[in-house]
């Protein structure tokens, strides 16, 4: 076990470093230089240089990776080239809204999904398993922020019981917070929780047809008691591995629809910083995705792993 | 299930959602290559006294606030969200296919694992961050759009066609071709490709509609087209901003998006179930 986690490990820190090249590489083509963008049409080159060599803009390109990635690695994101403060410190403001909100939508949708695919799958070409599978088709097909304008018209501005976009800051209190993230997590959670109850019914629908759920049965357990005891619980790997995929699908909702809903989150320091040129910012928010995506996979691998020893071997 | 589909033949199964599918999608198409003759007003002509109209017997679809008739710009949007995706999925088609096909006649080689672990790093990268980073260097615009959900494609084509791959090599038909001396290239593209093209369809159709999805989505942040070209996305973007005073405008572009959506996955579906007949009672 210990083997197969170390080599899962590697693998991780081995894609992690050449994320991060392909980041950097990617970042380092833009034309322009940034000290020059930053100081205007109208700047005297010396103030150029001197900017260039406090931002470390004058060394190559490999020491300038390798002091970006040795900074990652220490919690270090570099100077923000337009607002002249800590990445780091940005980040992390931004990510007490991204992350909660991605976390909300997640437990949302699995809470959603969980009974629905169930009732679907145990009352199999019923009246409500077909009218779980119409919404839930309709619902994969709805763009989240197409469906966030829809909230908004009907809770924000009809009904006015929540606000239309927005965030009061934690200071304001837990409640006040969740509030204004409540819509963005609706949105951000319907698709996900129609694929997810697609996922949930399919895998209880198999599960059901094993033969240990016949034998369960036949040494007197009841339905109720065979679905809960046996088949939800072999049911739960493939929704496990859907869980982990959306959870990059989030984060990238996430983006957009803080976007909607003006929520000072990642996506909106990222899109602001495209348009400000301040390439810093993107790359190293960047590279916490992907970190985030591949950390997320590397923890579903183990603990697939914890569960099934069969898999131990194979990889 | 009742017993009677069960013993229906797999294409009336699948016909009910195939054909409302294909239906849709043919409806779409449609809108968009007659665009490119004929719309009901001219999209990049402004008439002002004519704004924020709601849905009329002139304009059916309502106007928005610089008077342009609504149902022709969804028709010509429809032929940006349609160019966008298609494209998208050929790149991951073009790509995907023979790094699955090169990995899977290699099995265990160097090669495989550097194809198999260039597929995981891709995969870390969901679609809209790679539109960022091209974004940030290339600046916006559709090509860019084109690029970023095609390189999402690719390990997603790669999978498939390697995993499917796998097993046809161990099948007699392929040993018989080995036999027979045909080298590994000829073997890849005259006996699996042919057995795979099924599966390939299906996930093209699949992933033609996460594109759509996907294009709105970076139009709707401003990374997709750019004006005058008209788009789903960006339609529903400047509907925010009226929502108050208009909330029609963000309707429409929004149920185009839903109905095409809709008809792939449809269609996709539909697809599956005719080439796999055991899954057709799910």
């Amino acid at each position: 076990m210990l083997r197969y986690i170390l080599k899962r490990a590697l693998s991780l820190v081995l894609s992690l470093v050449v994320a991060s090249i392909l980041i950097f590489v990617t970042i380092e083509i833009v034309p322009g230089d940034p000290a020059s963008y930053m100081l205007g049409l109208n700047a005297q080159p010396d103030t150029i240089e001197n900017l260039r060599r406090e931002l470390g803009l004058d060394k190559t390109p490999v020491a300038r990776y390798l002091s970006w990635v040795g900074g990652l690695v220490q919690g270090d994101f570099g100077t923000s080239y337009t607002y002249r403060t800590p990445v780091a410190d940005m980040v992390a403001d931004r990510l007490m809204v991204s992350l909660p909100l991605a976390l909300y939508a997640l437990l949302l949708s699995t809470a959603i999904a969980f009974p629905v695919g169930v009732l679907a799958a145990t009352r199999r070409g019923s009246v409500a398993d077909w009218s779980v599978m119409g919404t839930t088709q309709l619902g994969i097909a709805i763009p989240n922020f197409w469906f966030a304008l829809l909230l908004v018209l009907v809770f924000a501005i009809n009904l006015r019981w929540f606000s239309a976009g927005g965030f009061p800051g934690w200071e304001a209190g837990f409640f006040a917070g969740l509030k204004a993230l409540t819509l963005p997590a609706v949105a951000l959670a319907l698709p996900q929780a129609s694929i997810l109850s697609r996922v949930m019914r399919s895998s209880l629908l198999d599960t059901l047809d094993e033969d240990y759920i016949r034998t369960a049965r036949a040494k007197g357990l009841s339905r109720r008691q065979a679905l809960w005891r046996h088949a939800l619980r072999n049911a739960m790997i493939p929704v496990l591995t859907i869980l982990g995929l959306q959870f990059s699908f989030l984060l990238a909702g996430a983006i957009i629809i803080e976007n909607v809903f003006f929520l000072p989150g990642l996506g909106r320091l990222v899109f602001q910083a495209i348009t400000q040129r301040d390439l810093i910012v993107v790359e190293s928010v960047v590279m916490l995705l992907v970190f985030a995506v591949v950390l997320i996979t590397f923890l579903v691998d183990v603990a697939y792993a914890l569960v099934d020893p069969r898999l131990r071997q194979q990889a | 299930m009742s017993q009677s589909n069960v013993n229906a033949p797999a294409w009336y199964t699948a016909s009910r959602v195939l054909i409302p599918g294909l239906l849709l999608v043919a409806l779409v198409i449609l809108a968009a290559l007659v665009s490119f003759v004929w719309t009901p007003f001219d999209v990049t002509k402004l008439n002002i006294p004519a704004k924020l109209q709601t849905p009329n017997t002139t304009h059916w679809f309502g106007t928005d606030h610089f008077g342009r008739d609504i149902f022709s710009m969804i028709m010509v949007g429809a032929r940006t969200s349609l160019a966008v995706a298609v494209l998208a999925v050929g790149i991951g088609l073009c790509v995907g296919i023979p790094l699955g096909l090169t990995a899977a006649s290699m099995q265990g080689s160097l090669l495989d694992e550097i194809i198999m672990r260039g597929n995981d790093l891709v995969f870390a990268f969901p679609a809209l961050l790679i539109a960022i980073m091209i974004t940030a260097v290339f600046g916006p615009g559709a090509v860019n759009a084109i690029i970023a959900i095609g390189i999402f494609n690719i390990p997603v084509f790669a999978r498939l066609t390697r995993g499917s791959a796998l097993s046809l090599w161990q099948r007699d038909f392929v040993l018989a071709a080995r036999v027979s001396g045909k080298g590994a290239t000829r073997i890849s593209i005259e006996h699996i490709l042919p057995n795979i093209t099924n599966l390939l369809i299906v996930q093209g159709t699949i992933q033609f509609s996460l594109g759509i999805l996907a294009e709105a989505g970076l139009s709707y942040v401003g990374l997709g087209a750019q004006p005058p070209t008209p788009s789903w996305g960006r339609m529903l973007a400047e509907s925010q901003t009226l929502i108050t005073l208009a909330p029609h405008l963000a309707l429409f572009p929004g149920f185009a998006i839903i109905l095409t959506v809709l008809g792939l996955n449809l269609t996709g579906d539909g697809l599956r179930d005719l080439s796999d007949p055991r899954i057709r009672r799910r």
